[in-house]
């Protein structure tokens, strides 16, 4: 019997390696891997370049050969979510990439009364596959041919009624299990099936999970969970297979943009600070850094993102804390109750006259 | 740069649905309900975003009757461990049998429905391959097998009649292990990311063993002659007067979070539990001497410790489905910080419990 847990030695009443919260300098030597071991490596998702292409869901569905399944996780069946371009619709068991996709709109005021095609307000949007030579010309002469660009303006989407101009933007982000360093599904797993590899991340073992279900519920993402059918739990193993061979996970490999970037985690903190910077920089006040904070209530993340709006508008926790903080004092309560229970059947036993 | 919980960055809505915040539909209820002070909404509207209203944590995989059967059966056995154990050292004989086979009975069939909650019920014992006090499932099989083991073996011996001496030891080892049995299950229920149970998380405990007590005193009430039952009329009584008062608790200090245990199916089954739990006490204190009175107010402390293990069962599961127990009391959560760091900049890194 042994004791395979990032925290079993917190329960003395202090926590000063931090091993069930806060912040923690090397997460892989302190689950065990006390000799040479790599470094912790993790992924950085820029949502602020991603474009939705889905090849990352793709790459890793293949690679891992995981089944098929609807947006509400229903194995082996295809149907459309009826919400977005999303029809994976959220992690699970079999889906370990999922792209979020978010249509927004806001009201801008233009000195202009009115404004002109949706489009025109594109054309600095970088070199596009035309060349940029004729790029405006050719743009033109298609609108021109294909589109009755007066029809379009009297119903552009885009054109406010009141004078004021609307703007439409998509938000895209590619989801994934975030290989927490306090990982609640790591710390209840209550067979071992769960642990931290040498790479600092999180993998379930298949051929030990007896599909318990207690990592599902203990997820504060909503990242992990049990495939139908089959009743053990799978989540993304940031393609344990290939690190191992010194590949790059299939999703980061596959992304055409660099919005997936695999590396070491330090290395991909410090280019994360440098890419928020430099969209603050641009304006682009909304840009945040989510999951990269190592004092928040998971120990910071391996896999973290740059976000455009509010977490929860990508269907993250706005803050997560591992359930596993709280656990020394629910096993105080649990201590308390169960004296609770002699105390009260002793005074019933010996306030009961003997018959 | 976060805004409030109301102001999504830079003025971004979403476009196909006006604000891209919802409001809390804070349902009041119709009925007046049995309470009689006014069902007064304890929660103020507060608007949240979501992700097309997607729940955010993933709804627990356990199964229904399996769990809260699990949950009663492990309480019950557990608290009639200890009753029996105590009646066999103060010369009680029927009590002491009744508490065994309750006890005994109770834990078979709660390895029986924990074994059949898994996905692989078959690599059941992998749970006895690592012991870890992180994972309450890990530490409840180190619980629950000793305490079937002794009970299941002290009941078989009471049944059969054999090793008189051994039966005194077995009852005692399970007697040992029935209390941290009935109350492990509250920590198994709460050291999860559902928001209503680890909201609860000092709570629950109580609540399941008053609940334990209320059910194993009520059982060993109906198949223990009236005059020798005394213990187990005061047990049940107290147990469920602990299971009312913390239940009550539970339902009124978590804000947001408190509302599934009054809402739909699980707010029934609370307010089910607490008709029966009353019902059950106050009738074993007006009746609990005759024997039919016994019989009943056993049976309705019985079902109304059932019913409260489904209605927390249920009100967990709620309370993953709609992403408003996740946002608001996170968002409520980050804001109390910011305001607290904006008073007291040095303590910007403590974080309020």
């Amino acid at each position: 019997m042994t004791t395979i847990s990032s925290a079993s030695a917190a329960f003395t009443g202090r926590d000063p390696g931090n091993r069930l919260y806060g912040p923690v300098p090397d997460v892989t030597e302190q689950a065990g891997y006390v000799e040479e071991h790599p470094k912790r490596v993790g992924f950085f998702t820029d949502t602020s370049v991603c474009i939705g292409c889905k090849a990352c869901e793709v790459a890793c569905k293949e690679w891992n050969t995981l089944p098929m399944d609807d947006s509400h996780g229903v194995r082996d069946a295809i149907g459309l979510s009826g919400m977005s371009f999303d029809n994976t619709g959220q992690l699970g068991a079999n889906s370990w990439r999922h792209v979020a996709f978010i249509e927004q709109s806001r009201t801008v005021d233009l000195p202009m009364p009115t404004f002109g095609r949706p489009g025109d307000d594109r054309h600095d949007h970088g070199p596009s596959v035309a060349g940029s030579g004729d790029h405006d010309s050719l743009a033109t002469a298609q609108q021109s041919s294909v589109l009755n660009a007066e029809a379009l303006s009297e119903f552009d989407p885009q054109t406010g009624q009141s004078g004021a101009d609307k703007q439409v933007r998509w938000l895209m982000s590619s989801d994934v299990c975030k290989h927490c360093t306090h990982a609640g599904c790591l710390d209840v797993c209550p067979t071992g099936a769960l642990f931290r590899t040498e790479f600092g991340t999180v993998v379930v073992q298949g051929d030990i999970c007896n599909g318990c279900g207690y990592c599902v519920a203990s997820c504060p993402y909503g990242v992990i969970d049990q495939r139908k059918g089959d009743g053990r739990v799978f989540k993304c193993t940031m393609c344990y297979d290939r690190l191992t061979d010194g590949l790059m996970p299939a999703c980061a490999t596959a992304c055409p943009t660099q919005s997936i970037q695999f590396g070491d985690l330090d290395e991909l903190q410090a280019r994360a600070d440098a890419r928020l910077a430099t969209l603050q920089g641009q304006g682009v006040e909304t840009a945040r850094l989510y999951g990269r904070d190592e004092s928040d209530g998971v120990g910071g993340v391996g896999a973290f993102f740059l976000l455009l709006d509010e977490p929860e508008v990508y269907g993250l926790p706005p803050d997560p804390i591992v359930t596993t903080r709280d656990l020394p004092a629910m096993w105080k309560a649990a201590g308390k109750a169960a004296a609770m229970m002699v105390g009260v059947a002793m005074t019933a036993i010996l306030g009961s006259r003997r018959s | 740069m976060t805004g409030g919980i109301t102001t999504p960055g830079a003025g971004w809505r979403q476009a196909d649905r006006g604000p891209a915040t919802q409001r809390t539909t804070t349902k009041r209820r119709k009925r007046g309900g049995g309470r009689g002070r006014g069902e007064v909404s304890m929660v103020d509207d507060v608007e949240f975003t979501s992700y097309y209203g997607r729940q955010i944590v993933k709804t627990p995989v356990w199964k229904s009757p399996d769990v809260p059967l699990y949950l009663f059966l492990g309480g019950a056995a557990g608290s009639s461990s200890i009753l029996a154990a105590l009646a066999d050292l103060t010369d009680r004989p029927t009590l002491t049998r009744v508490g065994r086979i309750t006890a005994g009975g109770g834990a078979i069939l709660s390895v029986v429905a924990l074994v059949h909650d898994l996905g692989r019920p078959e690599r059941f014992l992998h749970m006895l391959r690592v012991f870890k006090v992180t994972s309450p499932l890990s530490v409840g099989t180190y619980i629950l097998s000793p305490f079937s083991a002794a009970a299941g073996a002290t009941a078989a011996v009471e049944l059969l009649g054999w090793f008189p001496r051994l039966k005194r030891f077995g009852g005692v080892v399970a007697a040992i292990f029935g209390g941290p049995l009935a109350t492990y299950t509250g920590v198994l229920l709460a050291n999860t990311a559902v928001p209503s149970w680890h909201a609860a998380h000092k709570q629950l405990p109580f609540v399941f063993g008053g609940s334990a007590m209320a059910a194993g005193g009520g059982i060993s009430m109906i198949f223990t002659p009236v005059d020798e039952a005394g213990p187990a009329r005061k047990m049940a009584v107290a147990g469920a007067a602990i299971e009312l008062a913390v239940v009550n608790k539970v339902e009124i200090d978590h804000g947001i979070l408190s509302e599934p245990f009054h809402e739909g199916q699980p707010g029934r089954l609370m307010r089910a539990a607490r008709a029966c739990t009353a019902a059950g006490a106050g009738l074993t204190v007006l009746a609990g001497r005759n024997r039919w009175g016994a019989v009943a107010s056993g049976t309705l402390l019985a079902a109304g410790s059932l019913l409260t293990r489904f209605g927390v069962f249920e009100a967990g599961i709620a309370s993953t489905k709609d992403p408003k127990y996740v946002v608001v009391p996170q968002r409520e959560r980050l804001a109390a910080r910011a305001a607290n760091e904006l008073n007291d900049p040095g303590e910007a890194r403590s974080i309020t419990r």
